[in-house]
């Protein structure tokens, strides 16, 4: 394995394949603030190129971390399918990049790769290309989902319908569901972040989440994102969910911070799927986005990108309902301006489907960030012409309860008419009923929440 | 034909009302007759009752809905887009966070507070945001200057920082302070010279530990901004911060701003649990409040 290259006649020599990774990565703060950033943007080139030439062998017998020394490697590692690697060990990054964007390679051809991938690789070719090309090749590569109901299928965009309230007020939840429904939000799930993580509020809001939806029979599903032992201890005490939810990284020492293991998640797995309320098989819903690990200091001096491949080829092991990639969340140390969170949705939303995830996305900013709604619209209109599945529904953009902006109902319903996209089939002919929409059209009675109290609830004729 | 000049003022009297109503305000400037119109100031409407829908199906059932939550339900659209008021005030509070963040904390303000001003690690803005590890620690000119300009061992060493509100701390530090250090008195106990920190974090009160040896420190810091809010200031109080303390040894009191927590009352209730610090020699986790 060769670490070295010349460029403009200057001689470059890399110590390992982890710190080609770091140096080829566009620039992001993060990266800079680990001290592991290329210190050119020349150097930055001559990595790339270096990384060009690695095999996918040198990236899979190279991780970034020691499959000895940590747990979500050894996950990856464990779950490669052995066939499909030893068919494409010999490719170098830049033979697979130019597969995956070759005109005669389907979406089903990459997806019959994928298993044979590690996270390193789909982070090395994610690192040799352009926002188009990654917008491109995601484009190709299509992930539907079943859980109630399917998501994910060609032609469709779905929305989380995202009622947070600060108090966890489920009058105002429901105030904020009603808005969004009213929009055509809500076909992915209706999910609620707590304010307070404890089992009894937990089991409050996914009662009152659940009802609402059988009641007007919804053609969704709901979840409640406390942490997942509270959530398991609500299911256990009889509470009507039908997906679990939880924050998921790229190293053990992150995932530890975050109180999960492999085991653990493994033993929430098999419990929604025996005890949830919807038939599945994907029933997991995941949160990541590049710094987390950095912002807890649990990196080991990865950078944020090959950090997120890892928490892709950590989560695929559940085949996860829904994977929302959160960028922009954390703060300007990690991903400084808009420029970078949406070089770095773009990656991650690319590496997800190559990795074979339902990727959604949630570009996002806080208030100390070099960032505002304009990017957040720009980066929101180029993952959805890259495919994302879903995205974020937030009353006016504005998490009154979380204090950042995410993607709006006004967005979503936006972008599927850009697109001539669809909601979920199966929610498509409830908002037909419910007189939302019509023919893919919003309807003129459409934004107004009071259709719920004016309407027979249709759950319950 | 002869105009009725008090007719004339009654119909241009009723003109202004309409306009009034309609959200244009009209100030009548008496210089030179002349008429400054203003519009409406899109920031003072509330969150909780002002409805967009045009024709809804059922308005008192939307205003119930309002009522129940600060999101921002009920604004109506244009096709699939925002309406322009509801899109603007969203900027408008957008913007006030921002300026918040990236403002600095003016030298007039300092002089009429007569607090003298340090910086940390940090050079700038910038790097303040990108860098959290450099706003955490003292420049060592920061710390000669401190050494010279303050008396070393006070009971109670006040810090003020910007954080990541300017604005937080020039709306809140003035009233804050005025009742604080009056309670502070009453307690007896000493107070150091209190100065400003520029680009500081948090943990920062370590280095000011480690330089003056206080008992206590209660450190002015300005909060990341929401859109509800973008001058929301805290307190972070602890017993002898030292290079070695840790974030669960400190106490907060948050959420200090015209709207939350007022200042005055803050600053009383912040010196009562800067006493039981004192008398209990322990803060933190450890304290009992």
């Amino acid at each position: 394995m060769q670490l070295k290259t010349r460029l403009f006649g200057k001689s470059y020599v890399f110590k390992s394949v982890k710190e080609v990774l770091a140096k080829a990565s566009e620039e992001k703060a993060g990266d800079i603030l680990a001290g592991i950033a290329a210190e050119s943007n020349e150097e930055r080139i001559a990595a790339k190129r270096v990384l060009s030439e690695l095999t996918l062998e040198d990236l899979r017998k190279n991780p970034v971390i020691p499959y000895e020394e940590d747990g979500v490697t050894r996950v990856i590692d464990d779950g490669i399918c052995e066939g499909v690697y030893r068919e494409i060990k010999n490719m170098t990054v830049m033979e697979l990049r130019e597969y995956i964007l070759d005109h005669h390679t389907t979406g089903e051809d990459i997806k019959r790769i994928s298993p044979g991938l590690t996270a390193e690789m789909a982070a090395a070719v994610a690192k040799i290309m352009s926002n188009m090309d990654l917008v491109y090749a995601a484009s190709k590569i299509k992930i539907a989902t079943t859980a109630r109901t399917t998501i994910g299928l060609p032609g469709t965009l779905s929305f989380r319908i995202q009622p947070n309230h600060p108090n966890d007020s489920v009058e105002g939840i429901l105030a904020s569901i009603m808005e969004g429904l009213s929009y055509g939000s809500g076909d992915a799930i209706i999910g609620v972040n707590p304010n307070e993580d404890s089992v009894e509020n937990t089991i409050r809001l996914m009662n009152a989440t659940h009802e609402f939806i059988e009641k007007w029979g919804i053609p969704t599903q709901n979840c409640v994102l406390s942490h997942i032992t509270t959530q398991m201890k609500a299911l256990e005490a009889g509470a009507k969910v039908d997906v679990f939810f939880q924050s998921v990284a790229g190293t053990e020492s992150c995932n530890k911070e975050f109180g999960i293991s492999a085991k653990l998640l493994d033993e929430a797995f098999e419990m929604i799927k025996k005890k949830g309320c919807a038939g599945g098989p994907n029933l997991m819903y995941f949160e990541t986005g590049q710094g987390s690990e950095l912002s807890l200091g649990a990196h080991h001096g990865v950078d944020m990108q090959t950090l997120e491949a890892r928490t892709y080829g950590f989560a695929r092991r559940y085949r996860p309902f829904m994977v929302n990639n959160v960028s922009g969340f954390i703060g300007p140390e990690t991903l400084y301006d808009g420029k970078q969170v949406i070089r770095a949705s773009l990656e991650d939303h690319f590496m997800g489907k190559l990795l074979g995830l339902p990727m959604g996305m949630a570009p996002c900013y806080t208030n100390h960030m070099k960032a505002d709604q304009n990017d957040q619209e720009n980066a929101i209109m180029l993952l959805a012409l890259a495919g994302a599945n879903y995205y974020m529904g937030v009353p006016g953009s504005d998490d009154c309860m979380l204090s950042y902006q995410d993607t709006s109902y006004h967005d979503d319903v936006t972008l599927r008419e850009l697109l001539g996209l669809r909601p979920a089939p199966e929610f498509e002919k409830w908002l037909e009923e419910m007189g939302i929409m019509k023919d893919g059209k919003l309807a003129d009675i459409a934004g107004d929440p009071s259709i719920f109290f004016k309407r027979e609830p249709l759950g319950r004729r | 034909m002869k105009c009725d000049p008090t007719l004339v003022e009654s119909i241009v009297n009723k003109v202004l009302q309409k306009l009034n109503e309609e959200g244009v305000v009209v100030n009548k400037e008496n210089n030179n007759d002349e008429e400054i119109r203003e519009f409406s100031d899109i920031t003072e409407y509330s969150l909780y009752d002002k409805i967009f829908i045009k024709n809804p199906l059922d308005e008192e059932a939307l205003k119930t809905l309002k009522k129940s939550t600060p999101a921002r339900i009920c604004i109506g659209r244009s096709g699939p887009r925002y309406l322009t008021i509801p899109w603007l005030r969203f900027r408008a509070d957008h913007a006030a966070a921002m300026d918040a963040v990236f403002s600095e904390v003016s030298e007039e303000f300092l002089n009429k507070l007569n607090l003298f001003s340090v910086t940390t690690k940090a050079k700038n803005k910038d790097e303040y945001l990108t860098r959290p590890d450099l706003g955490r620690v003292l420049s060592e000119e920061a710390k000669m200057t401190i050494k010279k300009n303050c008396p070393e061992s006070p009971n109670v060493q006040v810090i003020v920082v910007d954080g990541l509100s300017s604005k937080a701390i020039e709306e809140n530090a003035e009233d804050f302070l005025a009742s604080f250090m009056e309670s502070i008195k009453s307690y007896g106990l000493s107070l150091g010279r209190p100065f400003f920190i520029r680009y500081g974090r948090v943990p920062v009160m370590n280095d000011v530990g480690e330089v003056l040896k206080p008992d206590v420190v209660v450190e002015l810091i300005g909060e990341r901004p929401g859109l509800v809010t973008a001058n929301s200031m805290s307190a972070y109080l602890c017993w002898r911060p030292r290079s070695n303390t840790v974030e669960s040894q400190r106490n907060v009191v948050s959420n200090i701003h015209n709207k939350g927590l007022d200042p005055v009352e803050a600053g009383a209730h912040v010196a009562g649990i800067v006493k039981k610090i004192y008398e209990q020699q322990k803060s933190g986790i450890d304290l009992i409040l």
